[in-house]
């Protein structure tokens, strides 16, 4: 009998039902990996500990410190005391936690310590076809190596941590078919932000987004986890985007990818993932990849966003329009370009990878960030720093002035006390550019690693085409 | 988990968009272990002056605000980072529903599993909620049903089954899903042979 034609995502929903759902109960869905952190996860712990309750399989789950964890290296490695007590009781909480339920942690001081969304798929844990959920909204990440991610709660958390499955409903399915490729100067987080302004920050709610097309099988792995990063800024709890030739080249020799024989059976497995030709999904948008240009935000939502070169668009009656504008001391109708930037931010499980420390170096190389600006270089994982530091782009990012620090979320919400000052103009690389989110009163831009460091140099917000160019 | 079937109270309305989860427990909140006394911090950066006085124009600061159980916002509500101390926090606050166009969805789920009403309605009952700041209204779950003032016919709202049947009945998931231990152990013996 031949099957009807199925999206990545039935398939792999389908390989997960336990139970699958009927009209009065959601399916009992299966989680093949559970990633937790020291923010969302201790309520979830302690619901455990009062039941009597093990953690099902502490083989399938993965912990690590990123959120309210410092970046200074003294208080990570020289002894000194973490600056923040309520961050250091969150870690310590964790810590014990795991020790006492047997889940695997990448503590403070491991190598392989890092933005929980950045060590998945750097070791290999992330894989094609896996179910993947994590107390965290950007878990979406994952999907980019074709798994299906999403973020819980920590009600779910605990949900997993006792059962290794969740209730669920299947949700509805949104292709983003992207042709043509990116223009030089243009990265993947402009065709993300671009994405959103066309879809909506709320345009995904209910859906999975799948990313297709020629312009999506152009960007390699890194590129490909920033776009699946930001589904959750289009209201899509999952992106995914189907296993090919790079994602396997990426995953090959990872330390927990299948070795050997497993390998060939895995990539077997993983080839028959992507959706069926004829398969139908609920929605469909079209994207024209070489129209994109490099982006950045002007207000307090990712889809108030705007080409570098574009004008902060006007709308009547729009209270909340308004609202944001004042909030951020911009005017309708005014350019962005050039305005004063107080504080640059590169780093988070959007643009903290290798490949981002890589652009930002090479237009930083040789020269100076803008006196009066402060840079913050974040590397999203203690392997990304280590292999930064190898290439010496440590060493561009001092000698330009910036800050370089150990890994973690930092500055992209401002936990662990890295803050952005009341009032001042921050270009983040981060996903968020809500009110508040980088400080009390702090002032988000959001655009890609180019833009920030272009950015730097002048102390305005640049165009990074222009210092491409010379 | 109580059990939930009517809820009758006044509204609070907070008319703008896309209120994100970061607007409605600042993540500086976030550094705690437990889930209790996070309703001090709801808003906070709405709710509070820069010295951490309230502000007078903040509408949870007004004495109409006080013993509302239903907030009512714009479209989007809740969206933005999976905090479950966004619902902890309006919870702990007082709240027990929330009424908008659109709920983002992780919102809406982290809501339903600590007996937070996610409401949903068409364009124009909200925005008659919008424009009448604390009508009394009604929500019943058994039927799904929201009453607004002045004798008009109920208005249906969406809630799947299963989550309907949880809040009335006061259960809580992890119940069910440790129920079926037999399932879940069937089907992981299953895929190891695979």
């Amino acid at each position: 009998m031949q099957l009807a034609p199925r999206t990545m995502l039935e398939k792999i929903w389908d390989e997960h039902e336990v139970i699958p759902e009927s009209r009065d109960t959601p399916a009992v869905l299966y989680i093949d990996l559970h990633l937790i952190h020291e923010v969302t996860s201790p309520q979830a712990f302690t619901v455990l500990g009062a039941r009597g309750l093990a953690v099902r399989r502490p083989d399938l789950t993965l912990a690590t410190l990123d959120h309210s964890t410092p970046t200074q290296s003294a208080q990570i490695f020289g002894g000194a005391p973490i600056a923040l007590e309520s961050a250091a009781q969150q870690i310590r909480e964790l810590e014990r936690n795991c020790a006492r339920f047997g889940v695997e942690l990448l503590g403070l001081r491991s190598d392989q310590r890092g933005i929980v969304h950045v060590i998945g798929p750097e070791l290999g844990a992330t894989q094609p076809g896996k179910t993947i959920v994590c107390g965290d909204s950007h878990t979406s990440t994952h999907g980019a190596l074709g798994a299906l991610a999403f973020g819980i709660g920590s009600t779910e958390v605990g949900h997993v941590l006792a059962t290794q499955s969740l209730l669920q409903r299947k949700p509805k399915s949104l292709a983003i078919n992207v042709e043509h490729r990116l223009a030089p100067g243009v990265s993947a987080k402009d065709l993300i932000l671009w994405i959103i302004s066309r879809v909506g920050v709320a345009g995904g709610t209910g859906h999975v987004i799948e990313y297709r097309g020629a312009g999506v099988r152009a960007l390699d792995m890194e590129e490909r986890m920033t776009v699946c990063n930001m589904s959750i800024e289009a209201g899509a709890r999952a992106g995914m985007i189907a296993p090919d030739e790079t994602t396997y080249a990426y995953l090959s020799g990872r330390p927990r990818v299948p070795q050997g024989g497993a390998w060939e059976r895995s990539l077997e497995i993983w080839r028959a993932l992507p959706s069926d030709a004829g398969a139908r999904f609920d929605r469909e948008v079209e994207i024209d990849a070489a129209a994109v240009e490099p982006m950045i935000t002007y207000g307090t939502n990712p889809g108030m966003v705007i080409p570098i070169n574009g004008t902060i668009p006007e709308r009547a009656n729009d209270a909340a329009f308004d609202q944001a504008l004042a909030y951020m001391g911009f005017e309708a109708g005014t350019k962005l370009k050039d305005k004063a930037v107080n504080v640059v931010f590169l780093g988070s499980c959007t643009n903290g990878r290798l490949s981002d420390l890589r652009a930002a170096a090479a237009v930083l190389r040789g020269r100076k960030i803008a006196p009066g600006v402060r840079m913050l270089v974040v590397p999203g994982s203690q392997a990304v720093k280590k292999a930064a530091e190898k290439e010496g782009l440590n060493a561009v990012f001092t000698d330009a002035g910036a800050e370089w620090r150990e890994s973690g979320c930092s500055m992209c919400l401002g936990m662990n006390g890295d803050l952005v000052a009341r009032g001042e103009y921050s270009l983040s690389t981060s996903n968020r550019n809500f009110e508040g989110r980088q400080g009390v009163g702090a002032r988000t831009l959001l655009a890609s690693p180019l833009t920030a460091a272009a950015s730097a140099l002048t102390g305005r917000v640049t165009d990074p085409r222009e210092i491409l160019r010379h | 988990m109580e059990p939930i079937r009517t809820l009758r109270s006044r509204t609070v309305v907070l008319p703008a968009a896309n209120i994100d989860t970061d607007q409605i427990i600042p993540a500086r909140f976030l550094r705690t272990t437990t889930r209790a006394g996070l309703g001090e911090h709801l808003f906070a950066d709405w709710r509070y002056d820069a010295n951490g006085a309230p502000r007078g124009d903040f509408i949870l600061n007004g004495a109409a605000a006080r013993d509302c159980r239903i907030l009512v916002a714009g479209r989007n509500f809740g969206c933005g980072s999976s905090r479950e101390h966004a619902p902890w926090a309006l919870l702990d606050y007082g709240f027990r529903a929330v009424i908008s166009t659109q709920i983002a969805d992780i919102f809406r789920s982290n809501a339903l599993k600590n007996g937070l009403l996610p409401v949903v309605v068409e364009a124009a009952t909200a925005t008659w909620l919008i424009e009448h700041p604390g009508a009394e209204v009604v929500i019943d779950l058994p039927s799904s049903t929201l009453t607004l003032p002045g004798g008009g016919a109920p208005v249906l709202f969406p809630l799947e089954t299963f989550a309907r049947y949880c809040l009335v009945n006061g259960i809580d998931e992890l119940g069910f899903l440790i129920e079926r231990e037999a399932q879940i152990a069937a089907f992981e013996r299953r895929r190891a042979r695979a």
